[in-house]
């Protein structure tokens, strides 16, 4: 009997602790279906007469996306974060492959200063990059958020991990066969990783859609902004429209939360691997 | 395959498997084209630039040497001069302030929140786990600027939830973002819950890999939840923390979105952060050498703050 009621305050503390999390995602998504000006109201005090608390309303979207253009960049978001997860995929899984499996001199000292390269913040390299980028010409292009990112670190380290338990026995089979060290790593290798490619892209994927300050500093010009940065835009002109900036942020969060949904497993089950291991 | 090859009879370790160090081209190993492009890129536009920053640091570069390299000239340490001691140094100093009042204060509540849920997760109670851990996850996937933007509205003063919530408990409402002692810790608050679910997952990968024995062992010597939790679970957990530890303060001291887009820096510039300043110094007023020894201190500090965490952790763990 003690045991039932200390297991139903335990679960019920949890799913209460559940509500609290989600409050501040719940509400964003009830405001941005209220009528203009109503979502701060409901909160109000309670001696104060709610006005217009109850109703719902598709204005704030439409306004988001015929007025607004948020259309626009929502495809600049997507064109930019999918550019950025395929490419860097591309060039860390065979970079992470070549540091677990290629001899090659100097391989070993090379991969330890890329690890002590992960302490240093991506901030410090910020300004001389902006310039070598304008120099280059990109800056208010896709290019300029896309180039930085081709290949990270923490990528390479990740794939490298989970390429060292492919035995050799198997690369050497594909090499007595006479396959190419191309073909190998096409028709061998990457179905092999397909685990951890699939980790790697969800969070590439989720971090180059929630990047918000690299974006704000080479993207000042209208047209190739990134959702995060026209959202931040928007919302210091648009202060006291509440429910239009919560709609806004809905179609910002969304399609983050729609793809933690469906490859979570991936997701958490990268992090808690690649914590263990390293 | 019909036939046996006279490669096939081969030892597994022949030349030609010698994990590829043997076929060249243009006399360069297999490993190396394939870690070529991505070696390029990281070192093209992460290493090298970061390591010009020391360069651009004691440089005036400005808006004049934007438009034409000519204007540019050494000023030996003068930025950091400005910085530290001279004109801008009151600014300096309240953002270095601020940062460290968020990492030293937020980082480590943080830490203990995710460890708190993490726990609560992990106790034999707990049923439906992998539906709560999702919970507990997902705003750790949000985008930081659209959820900066929604607690800005649930901290108004008079319509928030925030207040609203204070209310019901009879508590006087709070003006969080217009009151500079409390704008930090409202920006702190936001953080902990947009970041628990990180480290809540990365220490329930570190509790569950911790071998039961030793909690049977415990018990068996008759130690309760409280000290098989003191005396089992923590220790063990020492690596996770150490991990968990210097990730999070790298991650804290890079403040920026929160303060940029609830704040502005302000009330009387409570939440202005390093970055903040960074940014505002190089990219709006274009002086991008004052920037550079910005970065330069940010850069020092954070490696200090990493080292110095990493040996306080393995002296307690010795």
């Amino acid at each position: 009997m003690n045991r039932i009621v200390r297991a139903l305050v335990h679960n019920g503390l949890l799913w209460g602790l559940a509500l609290v999390v989600l409050t501040p995602l719940a509400w964003t998504v009830k405001a941005s279906f209220l009528p203009a000006g109503s979502a701060m109201t409901i909160a109000a005090p309670a001696d104060e007469a709610p006005r217009d608390a109850v109703g719902f309303t598709l204005d704030n979207y439409r306004q988001l996306f015929s007025r607004l253009n948020l259309g626009r960049y929502f495809a600049n978001s997507v064109l930019v974060s999918t550019a950025i997860t395929a490419i860097s995929l591309a060039l860390n899984s065979m970079a992470g492959y070549a540091f677990a499996k290629l001899r090659f001199r100097g391989r070993d000292g090379l991969f330890k200063c890329l690890l002590a390269a992960l302490v240093v913040p991506l901030q410090a390299a910020m300004l001389p990059l902006f310039l070598m980028l304008k120099q280059l010409g990109v800056i208010n292009t896709y290019w300029a958020v896309i180039i930085p990112s081709m290949a990270t670190i923490y990528g390479i380290f990740l794939v490298r991990q989970y390429a060292l338990s492919i035995p050799d026995s198997l690369l050497d089979a594909a090499r007595v066969d006479g396959a190419g060290e191309g073909r190998i790593f096409w028709t061998v290798v990457l179905p092999l990783l397909k685990p951890v490619l699939a980790t790697l892209g969800v969070f590439t994927f989720l971090a180059a859609w929630n990047d918000f300050m690299w974006p704000l500093v080479v993207l000042t010009g209208n047209d190739a902004q990134t959702l995060p940065v026209a959202l931040a835009i928007l919302s210091g002109e648009h202060v006291q429209d509440v429910e239009l900036m919560m709609a806004g942020s809905v179609v910002t969060v969304l399609p983050a939360l729609f793809l933690f949904a469906i490859l979570q497993r991936q997701l958490i089950g990268g992090i808690m691997m690649g914590s263990v291991k390293g | 395959m019909a036939q046996t090859s006279p490669q096939q009879l081969a030892p597994p370790r022949s030349r030609a498997a010698r994990r590829g160090s043997s076929r060249r081209v243009l006399g360069l190993a297999p490993g190396w084209w394939f870690t070529a492009p991505a070696l390029a890129i990281v070192t093209l536009f992460f290493l090298v630039p970061a390591l010009a920053s020391f360069v651009l640091s004691v440089t005036d570069f400005d808006i004049y040497a934007l438009a034409d390299l000519r204007n540019l000239r050494f000023v030996g340490l003068d930025n950091f001069r400005r910085i530290l001691v001279g004109e801008q140094s009151e600014l300096f100093w309240t953002a270095l302030g601020n940062t460290c009042f968020f990492v030293f204060v937020g980082g480590p509540l943080s830490v203990a929140v995710s460890l708190g849920f993490a726990l609560l997760l992990e106790a034999k109670l707990t049923r439906y786990k992998g539906a709560l851990r999702v919970v507990f996850f997902a705003p750790v996937v949000t985008t930081l600027v659209a959820v900066s933007i929604t607690w800005r509205y649930l901290y108004d003063v008079r319509g928030g939830l925030m207040n609203h919530a204070l209310e019901s408990f009879g508590i006087e409402p709070v003006n969080w973002l217009g009151d500079p002692h409390w704008a930090m810790p409202a920006i702190i608050l936001m953080a902990v819950w947009k970041n628990f679910g990180y480290n809540m997952v990365i220490l329930l990968a570190g509790m569950q890999s911790i071998p039961d024995e030793l909690y049977e062992a415990a018990s068996l010597d008759g130690a309760g939840s409280w000290r098989r939790f003191w005396h089992v679970t923590l220790p063990a957990l020492g690596p996770t923390f150490a991990f968990v530890g210097v990730t999070t303060m790298i991650g804290y001291f890079q403040l920026f979105a929160e303060p940029y887009v609830m704040t502005r820096g302000g009330p009387e510039n409570s939440t202005y952060s390093l970055v903040l300043l960074m940014y505002e110094e190089g990219f709006r007023w274009w002086r991008l050498g004052a920037a550079s020894a910005v970065a330069v201190v940010l850069f020092a500090i954070t490696l200090v703050a990493a080292f110095g965490q990493l040996a306080l952790q393995r002296r307690a763990a010795a």
